[in-house]
């Protein structure tokens, strides 16, 4: 059986040559949840749009792979890529607040993907979207239905959101740091939704995200990323328990702890970091672009 | 909530006072024949520099004075409204779709479609409004739709720059990339996402521009260069107006309010339309 999504050597670079993805190899198999971790500017998030296909025009990819569900997506023409990523693939994306169209009310918003783009028959959409709102527990579909994004809390939107992603069973969702810009009380339930939703329908999940503290909750597999380049891979359990690169240590001692928040608050240590820019200067080095 | 009630209640007064001048202009012009108490054209050399009704030696049907050809001002600026008004929505208009289009393809497509328009957008602005519009009826002609096509290809320049700015930066929202992920095309993002998201700024600007449009028109009537000189517009009255300001400055100031208010009420209800038009803030 050939993987959700497969990414072989992925490799970007600015207009500026300098690369943002060091030959990135990860994979996430059908129904599991690959965490994506890392610190801002490491290109986690890159890596999510790559794959849904909208990279900034600035970034270019110069070799690698990706495949969803044994489909080379670099072989496809765009056409028929949008196609494959628009049916197989969907976001839930980092803010709620620009992620729905304001200008829309809800109902229409989300069922106008799935008769527009996926053909269904209006009430099939209909009924499905109701369906996905009370499973995200939305209690007054009516109402939220009717509502415009403003009239929505943050909350409430993320869980719009979320039913919207799970709507046309997708095989592959790239949550991309869905709860970090929500309250905490709230990031946990979101968080829990996900989880649950996750199960229930068996989709693989790409999440991205730089929350140690998720990773532990939701994902099997995790990836470590640091300056585009893949420092460390494992299991959930055995990363927490058994760090190998020293990266991941140091990320996991700067995590605070709710017992003593302020004593642990310390940042990634600068040996550490000097050790990082060795590895990540002799990689670029023995790279040559087009050599892939 | 709060805010937003603030706002309502705010916009209110705006909204209707603005609207009820636009509104009652409008009538009077459409209905011009029948609403005006005296034929526009008619000179009448012993009537001529009539005082306003409140002033001495003023005549019974002849409201607001009569100017030094002896016509009656109140009937002029009437059917000078008509100008006005045509002038005011086809110019915009016009102007509006031009430029709209063009600000909604360079903001949203941005790289080369963008430089092109951009570009072309900053020659325009380098040439004098005025002088422009001046020149442009002097190769045109004079008459109704030579005005109207000047200030038409002068003032798009207005649209397509704040429809740009704002399709670019509708066009960086996570829910334009959304609606790429699930497959929708790039001109169906354009106008099914972006478009109503720039609407309300449209519409403030179209009313602003009837206003802008209704003052060219008056500059071009003032320098003789608009519609045939029989027919009266509010800046040929007060061309009019400014040679016999010492005699009867009625006939210079009349028309000059006349203007004031409707290009106020024109900028003012494009405004208050923007806030009842945008889900935001409404």
């Amino acid at each position: 059986m050939s993987a959700c999504l497969d990414i072989r050597g992925l490799s970007a670079v600015l207009p500026n040559g300098q690369r943002v993805l060091r030959s990135v190899s990860l994979s996430v198999q059908p129904g599991e949840v690959r965490a994506l971790v890392g610190e801002s500017g490491a290109g986690k998030t890159m890596i999510g749009k790559a794959v849904l296909g909208v990279l900034p025009k600035s970034v270019r990819i110069v070799e690698g792979e990706m495949l969803i569900e044994g489909e080379d997506l670099g072989r496809l023409d765009p056409k028929a890529r949008r196609t494959l990523i628009g049916a197989r693939t969907a976001l839930i994306p980092q803010d709620p607040l620009t992620a729905l169209n304001p200008s829309r009310r809800i109902g229409p918003q989300m069922t106008d993907r799935l008769v527009r783009i996926l053909g269904w028959s209006t009430e099939t959409a209909d009924q499905r979207i109701r369906q996905l709102l009370d499973e995200v527990q939305i209690r007054d579909p009516e109402r939220v239905l009717k509502s415009y994004p403003h009239e929505l809390s943050g909350g409430m939107r993320q869980r719009v959101l979320i039913a919207a992603a799970f709507a046309a069973e997708p095989r592959l969702i790239v949550a991309d740091e869905p709860t970090t810009a929500l309250d905490v009380t709230v990031q946990k339930q979101i968080l829990r939704l996900i989880a649950q939703l996750q199960r229930d329908h068996g989709t693989a999940i790409l999440f991205v995200t730089h929350d140690l503290g998720v990773v532990a909750k939701i994902s099997q597999k995790v990836s470590v990323l640091y300056a585009g380049k893949v420092v460390e891979e494992a299991d959930s359990s055995a990363l927490f328990a058994n760090p190998q690169h020293p990266y991941t240590r140091a990320l996991m001692a700067a995590t605070p702890r709710y017992t003593d928040p302020f004593a642990s608050l310390k940042p990634v240590d600068e040996s550490v970091l000097a050790g990082l820019a060795a590895e990540i200067a002799a990689a670029d080095q023995a790279w040559r672009p087009g050599h892939g | 909530m709060d805010e937003a009630n603030v706002a309502r209640r705010g916009l209110s007064p705006r909204l209707w006072l603005a609207g009820g001048w636009l509104l009652l202009a409008l009538l009077a012009a459409i209905f011009a024949p029948l609403i005006a108490p005296q034929d526009p054209l008619a000179q009448d050399l012993m009537l001529e520099r009539l005082p306003p009704f409140w002033l001495d030696g003023a005549e019974p049907g002849y409201w607001l004075g009569t100017d030094s050809l002896g016509r009656d001002l109140l009937s002029r600026l009437i059917f000078g409204g008509r100008i006005a008004f045509i002038v005011a929505f086809a110019a915009a208009t016009s102007a509006c779709l031009l430029g709209s289009a063009l600000g909604l393809i360079a903001g949203y497509f941005g790289g080369w479609p963008d430089r092109i328009i951009s570009r072309i957008v900053d020659v325009w602005m380098a040439f004098p409004p005025v002088l422009f519009a001046i020149l442009l009826v002097a190769v045109l002609g004079t008459g109704l739709s030579s005005v109207i096509l000047a200030i038409a290809i002068i003032d798009w320049t207005r649209f397509c720059r704040v429809i740009r700015a704002e399709a670019m930066s509708q066009a960086r929202m996570d829910y334009v990339e959304s609606a790429r992920i699930a497959g929708y095309g790039r001109v169906g993002i354009m106008l099914r996402e972006v478009l109503p998201n720039v609407l309300p700024s449209v519409v403030a600007l179209l009313s602003l521009e009837m206003g802008i449009a209704v003052i060219v028109e008056a500059i071009l009537s003032f320098v003789n260069l608009s519609i045939s000189t029989d027919d009266p517009t509010w800046g040929s009255i007060i061309a009019e107006g400014r040679l016999s300001i010492h005699q009867a400055w009625w006939v210079l100031v009349f028309p000059l309010i006349t203007l004031i208010l409707t290009v106020l009420s024109f900028t003012q209800f494009g405004e208050a339309l923007k806030a009842r038009f945008d889900p935001v803030l409404r």
